[in-house]
């Protein structure tokens, strides 16, 4: 697989979020605007980038039975590095996404690449894992919370399309599920028609 | 009056699943059958339940007098991550019976976000102990209350016949997204 | 291994401790910024530094500090950073301007963590719930929602956040009471 490949596979081929089927929580939890969702993608993106380096680093030097531990120890002392980072640069973000940047350190992506690629390969090839997928998952967010945003509150990153209220369903937590649904069919329908072969 | 709201609170008008997003991974995983729902349900509420009580003691305890709250998630997860094994064994010993019916749910656990979200929330919404056993366990109950009722819906949904780009996923979130705006009607409630 | 275990946790450990160290400062920066931000919004013009001499005050077990905005040493108005406990997500910090003659003149949101899309309309960017207390005197404005017997038009389905929007008002309007008296 070449380097370009490795990097490119995350962003939809193997999209962590409409592929994989991971990190579900944030995915839903902060989506009510593009905004939010790329401020949170971006920061998981730090995470994974930076964590699936300091474990391809590491990966000769701990012993199989104590990897996981490990592997929680590195990710959840990026979290901390990323939620200090936050509150000291963009506050206001910070505020919004709340709980759920805590709580990236369970966010199965990461756990799940450090795992299944970080731990088997070299540092500059789990960096590009680590960003293609990172990137994939800021895309998805991004799409999600620009759907939900325009549905909901009439706008796009905070500019004003109609007046009005827009369906506040859609920045409801009913929205959150609804959209993420309909926009998987949309990507089974797409994918399925780009590569007929593959069903 | 107050524990009350509490309970009333986290398991109907912010559930864990349907409004906090908390969960949402063994919500759409383990929620095909209402037998196995119910077995998770459980183990969920027995592990955030004890979790709960650890992290209220830890907070207190060790992180706020040694001014070290910025640790807070490192020794959190480490501390459900320990404590999911912990019980694991013990349940194992004690009670074979138990373990049977749950020990397949226990390792799903420590990566569940509910567990690590809530003892957060519970630092974060400043309660004391018997608040947070109370919250914690509440909130369990509305994440089993909310997997139960999806599971029965799903069991249902198999039956049926979809179109063909809906199957799988798609159709299960939408039946997630009707189920959310049920539970909204909750939010007058206190 | 255990030896592995504990080394990887002590370098992290020291990691985060140095990234606090480092990022304490501008984590007080940004909360100082957001307050003297605050002010600003809710207290007609003015030309001294009103974060300069804060007057803070314990009340109900949390801080109050009334800051004194004036123009050429006239008081043109009091900036009041309350608080409630009743919020639905817990705390919610207010800055509340008071005109000389008590009257409300704007209030903003410092910090919340109501439920998005439906507490969060205390704040002024996502509804016009807080414009209903602009130019009115707690004096004969009853703060509490119209279903506790009050003047207070609530959020629809936040009637907590409301009241809790109320209460953090109230308790700004008495302190400055106290403290004018």
């Amino acid at each position: 697989m070449s380097k370009f490949q490795l990097f490119a596979k995350g962003l939809i081929k193997e999209n962590p979020v409409f592929v994989l089927l991971l990190g579900m929580c944030p995915t839903l939890g902060t989506t009510t605007s593009a905004i939010n969702g790329m401020g949170m993608g971006i920061a998981t993106m730090f995470v994974l980038m930076l964590s699936n380096m300091a474990i391809a680093l590491i990966r000769n030097v701990v012993p199989d039975k104590v990897r996981i531990p490990c592997f929680i120890v590195v990710i959840a002392s990026f979290v901390t590095v990323v939620e200090l980072l936050m509150q000291a640069f963009v506050p206001d973000l910070y505020a919004t996404l709340g709980v759920f940047i805590p709580l990236i350190v369970v966010n199965c992506i990461i756990l799940g690449r450090a795992e299944a690629f970080a731990s088997k390969n070299t540092v500059f090839d789990s960096m590009l894992d680590g960003l293609g997928i990172g990137v994939g998952f800021v895309l998805a967010l991004t799409v999600l919370g620009g759907t939900r945003e325009l549905l909901g509150a009439g706008s796009l990153f905070g500019r004003k399309f109609i007046t009005g209220d827009g369906i506040l369903i859609f920045v409801l937590a009913p929205g959150a599920f609804m959209v993420f649904g309909f926009l998987m069919v949309l990507f089974n329908k797409l994918s399925a028609r780009l590569n007929p072969k593959a069903k | 009056m107050e524990y009350f709201i509490i309970v009333i609170s986290a398991i109907f008008v912010n559930n864990i699943v349907l409004s906090q997003f908390l969960a949402i991974c063994p919500f759409l995983g383990v929620s095909n059958k209402v037998s196995t729902s119910i077995g998770m349900g459980m183990a969920v509420t027995f592990v955030i339940g004890l979790s709960s009580i650890v992290a209220y003691l830890i907070q207190y305890y060790v992180l706020v007098p040694l001014h070290i709250e910025y640790m807070q998630t490192i020794v959190f997860i480490l501390l459900i991550a320990a404590l999911v094994q912990m019980v694991e064994i013990i349940l194992k010993k004690i009670s074979p019976a138990l373990y049977q019916a749950l020990g397949v749910f226990l390792p799903l656990i420590t990566t569940n976000c509910a567990v690590l979200g809530v003892a957060i929330l519970l630092v974060q919404k400043e309660f004391n102990l018997l608040q947070s056993f109370t919250f914690a366990v509440s909130t369990a109950l509305g994440f089993m209350l909310a997997l139960v009722l999806f599971a029965g819906l799903r069991e249902r949904l198999d039956l049926e016949e979809q179109p063909k780009s809906m199957k799988g996923l798609p159709i299960i979130l939408i039946t997630a997204s009707i189920l959310a705006m049920a539970f909204m009607g909750f939010s007058g409630l206190v | 291994m255990v030896v592995v275990l504990l080394l990887i946790t002590l370098v992290c450990s020291a990691a985060v401790g140095l990234v606090y160290k480092v990022t304490a400062e501008p984590i007080a920066a940004a909360k100082d910024a957001k307050i003297s931000g605050a002010i600003a919004l809710v207290v007609p013009t003015f030309d001294n530094n009103p974060a300069e001499n804060p007057m803070t005050k314990e009340v109900d077990g949390g801080v109050m500090t009334v800051y004194t905005a004036t123009q050429g040493g006239q008081v043109m108005g009091y900036a009041v950073e309350t608080f409630t406990n009743e919020g639905f997500g817990g705390t919610i910090k207010l800055m509340v301007g008071f005109l000389p003659d008590g009257s409300i003149s704007h209030i903003e949101v410092i910090e919340q963590k109501e439920t998005p899309g439906l507490g969060d309309k205390i704040d002024k960017s996502k509804s016009d719930f807080s414009l209903q207390f602009e130019g009115k005197s707690p004096a004969d404005f009853k703060l509490s929602v119209r279903k506790d017997g009050g003047d207070v038009d609530a959020i629809t389905a936040s009637t907590i956040s409301s009241r809790a929007y109320c209460d953090a008002v109230e308790r700004a309007y008495n302190l400055l009471q106290t403290i004018k008296r």
